[in-house]
């Protein structure tokens, strides 16, 4: 059992704007201009902005501990493997798990794609009779949603595809939310794998998490987490949620790019066959055959990303000491008036759930007449980053009817102001292309 | 750079003007070939299809089908009036010099007595994530008059 983690204790007080200007000082890139204005910054949900502690605590390892880990017994090694265990542990805490529960990958991708090839391979001839209970045939269903982002997507239908599994989609209903009705239809004895987001990263919606995870474990289906928009914005408890395995991307946490992690049980992911092979995940080598070491190092073969991941715990310190529950109260304050802004300009539609509906703080639009490109170049010469294109989710946005929108997505440094110059500028998108 | 110089007021009216637009099966004349060609951006889902006629080696008409941003369907609109009645080497050459401009990033002039209209993208080169929107029509035509060209090589029965 780990101790409940600091963050969850805090109370849900919403940091105000004075302590957005406060913590703003901690970013550097937040001071700086684009197109000669002062840069809003609405497009974390993509790829957030790291405080300075990030980077010191990158450099810091470099200037002083710089070395393999797992391996050599100089000095160097010592203080480098315990930076890289130490980082695992507070990266663990972060997320409610035990570190031999954390892997790490590069990103939530390799992370979706390290489970999604693990079930492959249990599902190949010759496999030990421990990993069987992963494995996937003709009549047995891998259940996703239509609101995922292709990370969450691709790899099962590959997985569908070589196994002969049925990939099934459980439906969004027009207001945003999952179709659970249907979800409980769709869920049932052939569903091996259950696999959804925790948040939508278009629509924002916050998913039912132990709804879908109580109608997969009378399933006896595994459930995987895609935690990527949840992770950096509210407290997440791996454990209490009751997912078999969670995914998130250290980038959209306030981490450096290169870095991610898996989530998952510690007597599954022992069972599970490894993924990739090679130096550091093995106990014995013979020329024919090899044992592979427990979790996490039988999934973290080769060096290591050993700075990223301590400047990835120095994220999740500066994250926990903010406050998730405070941070997700504030994202929720500028989600709101995201979306009550947006629905008051005429031509515009809000993706997902309306104003007063539980979102996190991001939303996505449609501009009548206006595409999606013109839209986020519009706002970009008004210093004013979002995303725009289909967020990798092109099935989300063809049941919506759009081939892409416009995003804007906040977090812990955007402050009101931030919301309403974007808000404005939207205002004068549908007259400046003479939509 | 300003936005005006990027969305210069050619392009914002090509871009609800369409020529071209529709690609309503028509007859082909005797001798005329014809190529067709679907592109896709990748980056943002936008998709379009070009149709090239020749005959006699001068392009009878270019029509297209497609959805996108105000650059892609404006450059698309653009082309079509640009191509209509040119010898095929000729839309070939100033395709090729739309490409060149375009890639640029902005160090090439477009020569206005080339590209008449099209010269108003010439602000796009600057922006490198929207020179795809631009090409995208233009690669799709010269892979069509391509199909055409050798279509009219080996005329299909009669
Ligand atoms: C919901 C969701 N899942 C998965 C991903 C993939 O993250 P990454 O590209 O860091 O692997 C993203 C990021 O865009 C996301 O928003």
């Amino acid at each position: 059992m780990v101790a409940t983690p600091a963050h969850l204790l805090r109370s849900a007080t919403a940091l105000g704007n004075e302590e957005v200007m406060r913590i703003r000082n901690d970013f550097p890139i937040l001071q700086r201009t684009v197109n000669g204005r002062p840069l809003v910054y609405l497009d974390s949900g993509a790829t957030s902005q790291n405080p300075l502690s990030v980077l010191e605590a990158e450099q810091e390892f470099y200037e002083q501990r710089n070395s393999a880990v797992h391996r050599g017994a100089h000095h160097l090694a010592v203080e480098a493997t315990d930076a890289f265990e130490d980082a695992r542990e507070t990266v663990a805490a972060f997320i409610g798990a035990d570190p031999d529960e954390l892997i790490w990958t590069s990103n939530a991708t390799e992370g979706l794609n390290l489970l999604s090839y693990s079930f492959l391979n249990a599902s190949l001839p010759g496999c030990p009779a421990e990993s069987r209970r992963f494995a996937l045939a003709e009549g047995d269903e891998v259940v996703v949603t239509e609101m995922e982002h292709h990370a969450n997507l691709i790899p099962w239908q590959q997985l569908a595809a070589r196994t002969g599994a049925a990939l099934k989609y459980i439906p969004v209903d027009d207001a945003g939310n999952l179709d659970l009705d249907a979800a409980a239809g769709l869920i049932g004895s052939r569903t091996r794998v259950l696999a959804f987001t925790h948040a939508s990263n278009v629509l924002g919606t916050i998913n039912p998490v132990s709804e879908l995870v109580a109608l997969a474990r009378a399933a006896g289906a595994l459930v995987v987490l895609d935690a990527c928009q949840s992770a950096p914005h509210l407290a997440l408890d791996v454990k209490a949620l009751d997912v078999d395995f969670a995914v998130f991307s250290g980038h959209k946490m306030l981490g450096p790019t290169g870095i991610g992690g898996l989530y998952g049980r510690a007597e599954l992911l022992n069972a599970m066959p490894p993924f990739l092979t090679g130096g550091s995940m093995i106990t014995t080598v013979t020329m024919d055959r090899a044992a592979f070491l427990p979790s996490p190092q039988r999934f973290e073969a080769g060096t290591q990303k050993i700075s990223q991941a301590v400047a990835l715990a120095a994220a999740a310190n500066y994250l926990g000491e903010t406050g998730l529950d405070r941070i997700h109260a504030w994202e929720t304050t500028l989600g709101q008036r995201l979306v009550e802004g947006l629905e008051a300009i005429p031509g515009i539609r809000v993706l997902g759930p309306a104003a007063g509906r539980e979102r996190i703080g991001l939303a996505a639009f449609d501009v009548a007449g206006v595409h999606a490109h013109d839209v986020g170049q519009f706002l970009d010469s008004r210093g004013i980053a979002v995303r725009v294109g289909h967020h990798c989710a092109q099935p989300l946005h063809r049941r919506l009817g759009l081939t892409a929108s416009t995003r804007a997505s906040t977090y812990l440094y955007n402050t009101t102001d931030d919301v309403d110059a974007f808000l404005e500028a939207v205002a004068g998108v549908r007259g400046y292309f003479q939509a | 750079m300003s936005l005006d110089q990027l969305y210069q007021q050619i392009i914002l009216e090509h871009s609800k003007l369409r020529h071209g637009s529709g690609l309503a099966g028509a007859d082909l004349p005797a001798g005329a070939a014809s190529g067709q060609s679907h592109q896709l951006n990748p980056v943002c889902g936008d998709e379009i299809t070009v149709r090239v006629t020749v005959a006699e080696g001068k392009v009878s008409g270019l029509r297209w089908d497609g959805e996108g941003c105000s650059i892609s369907m404006a450059s698309a609109s653009v082309l079509t009036d640009l191509a209509d009645g040119l010898e095929a080497a000729e839309l070939q050459r100033v395709i090729d010099s739309f490409r060149e401009v375009l890639r640029s990033r902005g160090k090439v002039p477009a020569d206005p007595e080339i590209l008449g209209d099209a010269a108003a993208f010439e602000g796009v080169a600057r922006y490198a994530a929207r020179v795809k929107c631009a090409m995208l029509s233009w690669v799709a035509a010269e892979d069509a008059l391509a199909q055409a060209l050798a279509g009219q090589d080996h005329p299909a029965g009669p």
